[in-house]
């Protein structure tokens, strides 16, 4: 029976912490009483019989008719997926995906059908890598469909092939993917590792153009959005999904949503004791952790990125539902809640964090300084419901190198925003009003997204307002073991151990400040009362 | 005359003399035997009394070939040690195997106790048993059976300890339904032993696959044991039936989803899944994945046992299937370039 997470009140007796620091570790040692831990629930137990669960939410889905009476012969049948970035670390094979598109695709053969794509939801990010699909999909779904040109990516810069479905009461236009927008019938295969995702929101940004997606990415909309991961009412960016997936129930094409959700097993052996409570820690992970970091300072960095994305998670379904979008997940959120819920009392002063080595926008690619800005500010900061775990004003601290280093082939307007927009402002308004029109025209940009495997000119932006929120909501944030012009070029403050920072934050929430430390992995989501 | 009658006279002679000889040979050896005469049985054969019908001696050979000691721990690290070595190398080297669909037993590994299994394959040459060994993945490998044709394997002693010992074959008959046969690879199965069967029951005779046989069908109705099927694509060009030896080639191994045993499902139906399995996994190997689960639901995926015409036909038939699988990919071959001076 997997233990539910806690909050752990720091003493004199607790160890030192582990915290992320990109691609290796470090121990820290927290403040006797005046801080806390908060460590994620345990992994739930995987569901055994995964293909038979499959089976049976296609043949009894919710609010709708068993898929097999919705496939017909000579229908249009459009089957759109997830991306690369989820889940993070990438599943051991086969991927969930893989998995449910099989058992579609078995479901489709039976009933006649030929007329069948597969697209890659995208929306703005990078086109994956054969090996990404393969891995994705799994070579037979690959093989069979690809060669063919049945297999492919969504191209939100493609306005030949992109459609209008309608325009939501406040104004928003929803363009979607042709081919979808035309099928007889969606089926949207999705994997839910955080409580953002799913729903409405896998078709209106997944398959959707840039013009559609700037209606809610953006600044506004996202220092509105007061709970990205808690109720839907407190999220601008989800009660305008939500518009726009109300226009496309209306007038779009049928959709027969699958979502599924992942236990947080999410580091193979000799990692998994990245996982555990650190007083639980065997002589093995404590020999590994000294080997794994002491070995990792002395590796050559491209290396240890290497090392550590060629890591397959080996965490496991937890749920799968299917039918009518809003049914289904309603479902998923109750069980994602499950898996990562933990009860937290009281916000806190100062908020510690440490920052992994990857991000959803880095699968196999550098975790530049933005992308530490965008999981610390826009992803783990907005680990709550109800309300943040840091109190207004107060000092988030994370840990990272934030190496002033970029993925040309992945992130290539990433390097032109850190140079040239975040030397001018790091306002998410100020360089939404100053500068994204011009990366999100920008040719070239938009022909490394189309052709290559670039994320689109306009993604450094959507980054940067992931954590607009957090940017506002916070007094200052300290970045400990950070490259200290790369910090500051961010807008923050470099520090160089965790006692610093803490000296630093004293001057924003004073000497005896609360602290809260996030304990990453696995995944949580803090209730706060 | 004068002449010739000493000739004749020294003739006779040797001759009287050699009988005479071996008559006193014949003497002896009959006075040394007569004790034991005298002795009688146990030092000679007993007499059968009246009545009685002396039971025929039971050969330790074929079927009763005794491989109970190729399953303990020493024999098995040696088998490992051969297995990763050369069986390894030489499946590499004549047979250049490609494996695929090891996904599909994800779930199997990730159980907590993997549990044993039957694999079971098409037959189409001699190759096949080693490329099947060296292409299941572990833990089923370390204690993996493979059922060995009683009357080929196990003829001769030497022949079946080293087929007992290098590929862990376990007799069965092909000619008579052996409870006994049967029963102890039950038993196998039961202590944790994964089996390879070829349900065909041998190699192809003229490279099309052959009706498959209840045995997988059959032990996994009665151990629990989930069967894989499997389709070796390739072998047959390689080291085929009738061929004097080996040629190298590709070879593909396509491995299937587990199929248990539905409620009440008889041997003879499950059986036929299981062909049917195997028929769309080859079917899968020669195009495509969402092609064989088309042809599949239709029920028209391409028989293993080919076309149902005899004669040229058929063998012009094999041919062009043939193309279309690793045996229509020919190896590189060293390019060698005109010399131009």
């Amino acid at each position: 029976m997997p233990r539910p997470g806690f909050v752990l009140e720091v003493d004199r007796s607790t160890p030192s912490i582990m915290f992320w620091r990109g691609e290796n570790f470090s121990l820290e040692k927290l403040p006797a009483g005046r801080s806390r831990v908060i460590y994620p629930p345990e992994p739930l137990e995987a569901i055994k019989d995964i293909d038979g669960a499959i089976r049976h939410a296609l043949l009894n889905p919710h609010d709708q008719d068993p898929l097999p009476t919705q496939l017909f012969p000579g229908m249009k049948l459009t089957i759109a997926f997830d991306d690369v970035s989820l889940p993070l670390p990438k599943m051991r094979r086969p991927d969930t995906r893989q998995r449910v598109i099989e058992a579609v695709l078995d479901l489709a053969a039976a009933a006649g059908v030929d007329d069948v794509h597969l697209i890659a939801a995208l929306g703005l990010h990078r086109r994956m890598h054969e090996y990404e699909l393969r891995h994705a999909l799994g070579d037979r779904v690959y093989d069979s469909f690809h060669p063919r040109g049945m297999l492919y990516q969504h191209d939100a810069e493609d306005h030949d092939n992109l459609a209008i479905i309608g325009t939501t009461d406040h104004g928003e236009v929803l363009e979607i993917n042709k081919r979808a927008a035309e099928s007889d019938l969606i089926i949207y295969v999705n994997i839910n590792s955080v409580s953002m995702d799913g729903g409405w929101k896998s078709i209106t940004t997944g398959l959707a153009s840039y013009r559609c997606l700037s209606h809610h990415h953006n600044p506004e909309t996202l220092e509105n959005t007061r709970s990205l991961m808690g109720h839907r009412h407190q999220s601008a960016l989800h009660t305008s999904v939500w518009r726009m997936g109300k226009v496309l129930k209306d007038h779009g094409p049928k959709i027969f949503q699958i979502e599924t959700t992942l236990n947080t097993d999410m580091f193979p052996a000799p990692f998994d004791f990245l996982s555990k409570r650190e007083w639980e820690w065997t002589a093995r992970d404590r020999a590994t952790f000294l080997a794994t970091t002491k070995s990792l300072n002395r590796t050559p960095i491209k290396l240890a990125r290497k090392i550590f994305h060629n890591m397959e998670g080996p965490h496991q379904m937890t749920s799968v539902q299917a039918g009518d979008t809003d049914a289904v997940h309603k479902i998923t959120l109750e069980k994602v809640y499950e898996q990562q819920l933990v009860d937290v009392v009281g916000q806190t002063d100062i908020l510690t964090m440490g920052i992994p080595y990857v991000c959803p926008y880095n699968p196999d690619g550098v975790m530049n300084p933005i992308l530490v800005m965008c999981m610390g500010l826009g992803y783990l900061f907005n680990m709550y419901r109800n309300k943040p775990l840091v109190r207004e004003g107060g000092v988030i601290i994370m840990t990272h190198p934030c190496y002033r280093d970029f993925n040309p082939v992945h992130h290539p307007s990433y390097i032109d925003f850190f140079e040239q927009v975040l030397a001018d402002t790091t306002s998410p308004a100020e360089m939404s009003r100053k500068w994204e029109k011009q990366y999100a025209e920008d040719e070239w940009y938009k022909h490394l997204y189309r052709t290559g495997n670039a994320y689109h000119g306009v993604h450094p932006f959507y980054a940067w307002y992931w954590g607009a929120h957090g940017l506002q909501h916070a007094g200052k944030v300290i970045i400990v073991g950070g490259d200290p012009a790369t910090v500051r070029r961010l807008g923050f403050t470099p520090a160089s151990t965790m006692d610093d920072a803490f000296e630093i934050a004293s001057d924003v929430v004073g000497r005896d400040a609360t602290i809260t430390h996030l304990h990453a992995p696995a995944l949580l989501v803090a209730d706060v009362q | 005359m004068k002449r010739s009658a000493p000739t004749r006279l020294s003739s006779v002679g040797p001759l009287r003399r050699a009988a005479k000889v071996g008559d006193a040979a014949g003497a002896a050896v009959q006075a040394l035997l007569k004790p034991t005469k005298a002795l009688g049985f146990p030092y000679r054969k007993p007499s059968v009394p009246k009545g009685m019908i002396v039971p025929p001696n039971v050969s330790k050979l074929g079927a009763n070939f005794e491989t109970g000691w190729a399953r303990s721990t020493p024999a098995k690290a040696a088998r490992r040690m051969v297995t990763n070595g050369p069986m390894h190398a030489f499946v590499r080297a004549i047979a250049s195997p490609e494996i695929v669909g090891l996904d599909r037993l994800a779930d199997l590994e990730r159980m907590k106790e993997t549990p044993a299994v039957i694999f079971a394959p098409n037959h189409h040459s001699h190759v096949d048993t080693p490329l099947m060994i060296t292409a299941v993945p572990e833990p089923w490998r370390s204690n993996l059976v493979i059922a060995a044709a009683a009357d080929y394997f196990f003829d001769k002693r030497v022949k079946g300890t080293l087929a007992a010992l290098t590929l862990n074959a376990f007799p069965i008959d092909r000619e008579v339904t052996s409870r006994k046969s049967s029963d102890e690879l039950r038993h196998l199965v039961d202590d944790g032993w994964s089996l390879v069967i070829f349900p065909e029951g041998g190699r192809s005779p003229d490279g099309w696959g052959q009706d498959f046989k209840g045995g997988a069908a059959y032990l996994s109705n009665r151990t629990g044991a989930p069967v894989i099927p499997v389709f070796i694509d390739g072998t047959g060009s390689i080291f085929g039936k009738g061929m004097k030896r080996p040629k190298a080639g590709k070879s593909k191994v396509v491995f299937g989803a587990p199929l248990l045993p539905i409620e009440d499902e008889s041997t003879r139906r499950f059986n036929a899944r299981i062909e049917a399995a195997v028929t769309a996994l080859g079917d899968e190997a020669l195009t495509d994945y969402w092609t064989a689960r088309q042809r599949a639901a239709k029920g028209t995926s391409p028989k293993l046992t080919g076309p149902e015409y005899n004669g040229w036909r058929r063998q012009w038939a094999l041919a062009e299937h043939r193309k279309l699988g690793k045996a229509g990919q020919r190896r590189r071959q060293n390019r060698r370039w005109p010399d131009l001076g």
